[in-house]
C-alpha cells in the first residue's frame, strides 16, 4: 500500500533575484515497509521534498503538484487538519540535531510534547512514554532530564529518532539523519533506524548525498540533480552499474576498499551543481557531463526505461544502451 | 519544577555578589514595608516638627539628623523607600510588559503588522526622553502613578526592539520549524518555544529598566516633576539642594538618600546579571 506520494511536484523559491525553480516535476512512491533513498550534491533539492511533505516551506513559496499521504493530499488540506496530520501520518528526523532540539528544554520534555501535541493524555503518560521511547532507542531512561548541550551528538540524534517516533507516524523522513556524525555513531544509527523501520513497517523516504548509506539502507534509490530525479531504480544497481552519467560520477566518488586504485585515484566530478535560479538549457547536466552530445545543450530528456526496473534521464539512455560502451572506459 | 527552583536556587548562593545584593534588596524592601508600622507619616509632617531641632548632625535621637524644617531625615529616607521602589518597579512591569507584547508580536508574526509596530516604536524611541517626561509630569496630575506613566510610556522602545530581535532569530531556528513539524498552533510556538528563549533577555532588560526607573523618578522628583505629597530619594535630595545642605556641611542630609539609590541600583544590576546567568541553561556550566 503506497503511504506517501508524490506527484509532479515543482517547488519554486520565491527570492529577491527572481524565481529560484529548487523542485522540477519530481514523481515518488514509497509504500507501506518500504525505503526509498533519495541523493544528490546540496542544493539539489532533496530537503525541499522533505520540508514540501509537510508543508514547512517558507511562506510564499510556489508548490504545484500534489503530495499524498495516506491517499490525501497535503496541499488541499484544512489548517487544522494540516496540524494534525503533521507527525502523526508523517514524521521528521532533522539534520543536525543540535539545532532541531531546543536548548532551553529538556529533552524529555520535548518528547513530551509531541505526544501532547496529537494525543489527550496526561502529563504522567506523556512522560511514560517518552520515557519508553528513549528505552527504544537505546539511551538510559534518565536522559529525559538532560538537557540537548549535556549529551552528545549521536545521542542526540537518537532523541531525534525518539521524537520522530512519538506518534506512531507511518511515514518517516529522515533528512541527512547521520551528516555531522562520526562513523562508528552513524553506522549506529543507520542500524537502529532500520530497525524500527522493519519492525514498525515504516515507509521511509531516507535523504542523504551519502550514496553508500542509501544502498546499505535502502531497496530502492533515486538520484536528483538541479531539481530532478535523474536515475531511480534497485539501489544495489543504481550504485554498482549506474545509468545516468551523474550517478555514475556520484558512485565513482567512493573508493572501493581493498582496490588499490580507485583509492589512488579517487574520482571526483569537476564543476559546481548549477544555480537552481539560472540552469542551463537542454539536459542541466550536460556542463558537467564527460558524454554529452550537441543535442544534450537543448535537449532535456525525462527518465526513460533503463532495463532492470531502472529508469534514468540521459540521451544514452535506452534502446541503445544494451551492450553500448558509453564512457569508454570498458563499463557496460 | 521544584527540583529547578531549588537547584536554581543553589546556584544563586554560590555567588557571593548575587547573595550581597539580594540581602540589600531585601533589607531595603523589609525596610519599605515595615515603616508604616514602626513610625508614622505625620512624623516628618513640617505642621508637628516645630520643636526638632533644624540642621542638627546625627545624634542617638536624629539617627541620620534632621534637615531644615527640623524632620528627621532618617525617616524621610525610610518613607521615601517607598515611593522609590513602588516607583521603579511598577513603571518596570509596565516597559517590559509593553515592549514584550509589542516586539513578539512583531517579530513572530512579521509582515505589515510588524513594519507598522516597528514604526510606532521608532516614532516613541526618537522623542527624547526628558522633555517629553518634563511635559507629561506637568500636564498631567500630580501623582506616583503619572510617575510610573510616564516612565513607561518613553521606556518601552527598546525594550521592544530588543526583544523583536532576539525573537526574530529565534524564529528562524531549526527547532521551531521542528515544532511547527510536530503539528504546533502559533500559540503554542510563542508560549512554549519563543517566550522561554527569549525570558533570559527580558530579565536582563527587566534589571537594567529597574535602576533605569528609579532612576528616573529621582530625576524628575529632583526636578520637582513629582507628586509634592509624597517623600522620594529624588525629593530629598531636590529640597537638600534647594536648601543649601552642601555648602552649609550637612552631608547627613544629602548622603543618606544618594548612597540608598546608588545601593539598590547596584544591586539590582548584581542580581540581574547573576539571574541571567542561573536562568539559561546554557550558561550555567561555565
Amino acid at each position: 500500500m503506497t503511504l506517501l506520494e508524490i506527484r509532479d511536484l515543482h517547488v519554486t523559491y520565491r527570492s529577491e533575484r527572481g524565481d529560484v525553480p529548487a523542485v522540477r516535476g519530481v514523481n515518488l512512491a514509497v509504500g507501506e515497509g518500504d525505503t526509498l533513498g533519495l541523493a544528490g550534491e546540496s542544493g539539489c533539492g532533496k530537503s525541499t521534498i522533505a520540508a514540501a511533505v509537510l508543508r514547512l516551506l517558507p511562506k510564499g513559496t510556489d508548490v504545484r503538484g500534489e503530495v499524498l499521504l495516506d491517499g490525501e493530499d497535503v496541499y488541499a488540506m484544512k489548517p487544522g487538519r494540516l496540524r494534525a496530520v503533521r507527525w502523526t501520518g508523517a514524521a521528521i528526523v532533522f539534520q543536525g540535531a543540535l539545532h532541531s532540539l531546543n536548548p532551553v528544554k529538556k529533552v524529555g520534555w520535548q518528547i513530551e510534547e509531541a505526544v501532547l501535541l496529537h494525543t489527550k493524555v496526561s502529563g504522567k503518560a506523556a512522560r511514560a512514554r517518552a520515557q519508553d521511547l528513549l528505552v527504544r532507542v537505546g539511551l538510559p531512561a534518565d536522559r529525559l532530564d538532560h538537557y540537548p548541550h549535556q549529551m552528545s551528538g549521536g545521542q542526540r540524534q537518537r532523541v531525534l529518532i525518539a521524537l520522530a517516533l512519538a506518534c506512531d507516524p507511518h511515514v518517516l523522513i529522515a533528512d541527512e539523519p547521520t551528516t555531522a556524525l562520526d562513523v562508528m555513531v552513524q553506522a549506529q544509527v543507520l542500524a537502529l533506524l532500520e530497525e524500527l523501520q522493519r519492525e514498525k513497517a515504516l515507509a521511509l523516504l531516507f535523504i542523504t548525498h551519502d550514496l553508500s548509506v542509501l544502498t546499505h539502507t535502502c531497496r530502492r534509490l533515486a538520484v536528483m540533480y538541479a531539481g530532478r530525479i535523474v536515475e531511480e531504480g534497485p539501489s544495489e544497481l543504481v550504485f554498482t552499474d549506474p545509468q545516468h552519467p551523474y550517478s555514475r560520477a556520484l558512485a565513482a566518488a567512493f573508493p572501493t576498499i581493498g582496490d588499490q586504485t580507485s583509492r589512488m585515484k579517487p574520482q571526483g566530478l569537476a564543476g559546481d551543481p548549477p544555480d537552481p535560479a539560472a540552469l542551463p538549457t537542454g539536459c542541466p547536466f550536460h556542463i558537467r557531463c564527460a558524454v554529452a552530445t550537441a543535442e544534450c545543450a537543448t535537449v532535456d530528456v525525462e527518465l526513460r526505461d533503463a532495463g532492470g526496473e531502472r529508469r534514468a534521464a540521459c540521451v544514452h539512455v535506452g534502446a541503445s544502451h544494451v551492450g553500448d560502451d558509453q564512457f569508454g572506459d570498458g563499463h557496460v | 519544577m521544584k527540583r529547578n527552583v531549588s537547584s536554581a536556587w543553589r546556584r544563586l548562593a554560590s555567588d557571593k555578589l548575587a547573595m550581597i545584593s539580594l540581602f540589600v534588596l531585601v533589607a531595603f524592601i523589609v525596610m519599605a514595608i515595615v515603616t508604616p508600622w514602626v513610625s508614622s507619616r505625620e512624623d516628618i509632617n513640617p505642621v508637628n516638627t516645630g520643636d526638632n531641632p533644624t540642621w542638627a548632625s546625627p545624634s542617638r535621637e536624629f539617627l541620620l539628623g534632621t534637615d531644615y524644617l527640623g524632620r528627621s531625615v532618617a525617616l524621610q529616607v525610610m518613607w521615601g523607600s517607598r515611593v522609590s521602589l513602588f516607583v521603579g518597579l511598577a513603571a518596570t512591569l509596565l516597559t517590559i510588559v509593553i515592549g514584550a507584547l509589542v516586539g513578539i508580536t512583531a517579530g513572530f508574526f512579521g509582515g505589515w503588522g510588524d513594519a507598522v509596530l516597528m514604526r510606532v516604536t521608532d516614532w516613541f524611541l526618537v522623542i527624547p526622553f526628558l522633555p517629553t517626561a518634563i511635559v507629561l509630569a506637568s500636564v498631567l496630575e500630580r501623582s506616583i502613578w503619572t510617575i510610573v506613566f510616564v516612565i513607561g510610556i518613553t521606556s518601552w522602545p527598546s525594550t521592544a526592539r530588543l526583544v523583536r530581535s532576539q525573537v526574530l532569530s529565534v524564529r528562524s531556528r531549526l527547532y521551531v520549524d521542528r515544532a511547527r513539524a510536530l503539528g504546533a498552533s502559533r500559540a503554542h510556538l510563542i508560549r512554549r518555544h519563543i517566550f522561554p528563549n527569549v525570558l533570559p533577555l527580558i530579565m536582563a532588560s527587566t534589571t537594567l529598566a529597574v535602576p533605569i526607573s528609579i532612576l528616573t523618578e529621582t530625576t524628575l522628583s529632583f526636578l520637582g516633576l513629582g507628586d509634592p505629597t509624597e517623600v522620594s530619594w529624588g525629593s530629598i535630595l531636590n529640597e537638600a539642594r534647594q536648601k543649601g545642605a552642601v555648602t552649609r556641611g550637612a552631608w547627613w542630609y544629602y548622603m543618606p538618600p544618594g548612597v540608598a539609590i546608588v545601593m539598590v541600583v547596584l544591586a539590582f544590576t548584581l542580581l540581574g546579571r547573576a539571574l541571567e546567568t542561573v536562568l539559561d541553561p546554557r550558561l550555567r556550566e561555565r
